[in-house]
């Protein structure tokens, strides 16, 4: 078992690994040199069935909502196509959400990918960087004629998500073994994650809400943020979205117009 | 900015004033209760340690997954429907399917 030269034997071994069509490399052999097909393939299945484990374990509510059969069915396609490029199993599968608004036949479910998406932001959360959330101390502190340009600094682990469907339901139905209840998947729903301490939390928010919590995590001033909200909706309700973004955690501290 | 709503700073005061009021009707911890409610949590786990293994992962059921050259998605349709779909309704009245219509 020699590489070639100029080939680390990670190289020529690895290729072949997520395409069955191709024919075993040259570099494995086994004693006296016969052909090791199946040992190779012992290597395949392992490393196929691993990955297809890791998005299974990234993305269980999909799972539960697909079933396990329709589901690995779908994730090895993935993994033939989208081999990990980082170390951290954890990393991985961050293109599914992605690739399941494409899957031919997942079209029927067209709300699957947002719960991919709340499932990814989810991991991510939980291993974003820990902070303490802001203290609603800190705004009382602030002039009434500077809050317009307060500028909100958000969580490490926060997240605002949009669905046109009822991703946020569904998503909480699907991440226990509870018996799932029928669901109206035609109600919009924008979801926002946040991880305060240890634990992370989906919140699904208010309509209008998500424009105001984009638009603050984003860095826009308090009074930008206000003023897109009631543009894109009139009965946007400030003080509710506003007490609920800083009791989820979505922040950890203020910043003004100008250094004071 | 080009918003047709100007927020006025009378309008942000009133708002934040009501936000702050909320979250102090909340009853948010003090201190040291807080950092009781912190204590009695769990550490966070980092991730999931996986043990070095030499043989072969792949249980009954699943060996053909690294292998099997059969393309599945032209057998999606034949998938049972083992999974929650069939109880989200879509807004034109179909259910959730599996199968290609």
């Amino acid at each position: 078992m020699r590489p070639e030269p100029g080939l680390s034997f990670a190289a020529a071994f690895a290729p072949a690994l997520l395409d069955p069509a191709r024919s075993t490399p040259a570099i494995v052999t086994g004693p006296n040199g016969k052909s090791a097909n199946r040992r190779y393939d012992v290597y395949r299945n392992n490393v196929t069935v691993s990955l297809i484990d890791a998005l299974a374990a990234v993305y269980p509510a999909v799972q539960r909502i697909t079933g396990t059969e329709f589901f690995r069915a779908m994730a090895r396609v993935h993994v033939r196509s989208n081999p990990p490029t980082s170390p951290l199993l954890f990393e991985y599968g961050r293109e599914f959400p992605a690739f399941i608004e494409t899957y031919e036949h997942a079209q029927d479910m067209p709300w699957l990918a947002d719960v991919a998406h709340i499932e990814r932001a989810w991991l991510d959360a939980y291993h974003a960087a820990d902070a303490s959330p802001l203290s609603p101390a800190r705004l009382s502190a602030v002039p009434p004629d500077r809050l317009a340009d307060v500028v909100f600094v958000p969580h490490p682990a926060a997240r605002c998500l949009r669905s046109q469907y009822a991703a946020v339901t569904i998503f909480a139905a699907n991440r226990d073994d509870a018996s799932v209840m029928r669901i109206d998947a035609s109600t919009p729903e924008d979801a926002l994650i946040t991880r305060p301490e240890f634990d992370v939390t989906v919140h699904r928010l208010p309509p209008g809400g998500a424009v105001f919590a984009d638009s603050l995590m984003s860095g826009q001033s308090l009074g930008e943020a206000a003023a897109s909200a009631l543009d894109a909706g009139p009965g946007f309700d400030l003080a509710a979205n506003l007490a609920g973004l800083i009791e989820a955690g979505a922040f950890i501290s203020l910043a003004c117009g100008d250094p004071s | 900015m080009s918003a047709k709503h100007a927020v006025t700073s009378l309008v942000l005061a009133g708002a934040v004033s009501t936000a702050l009021a909320t979250l102090a009707a909340a009853g948010p911890l003090t201190k040291a209760e807080g950092e009781a409610a912190m204590a009695a949590k769990k550490e966070k786990c980092f991730g999931v340690a996986l043990k070095g293994q030499n043989d072969c992962a792949a249980g009954p059921g699943t060996t053909c997954q690294g292998t099997s050259t059969v393309d599945f998605q032209g057998n999606a349709w034949k998938f049972v429907q083992g999974g929650t779909c069939t109880s989200i309704d879509l807004p034109n009245g179909k259910k959730g399917s599996l199968k290609p219509v």
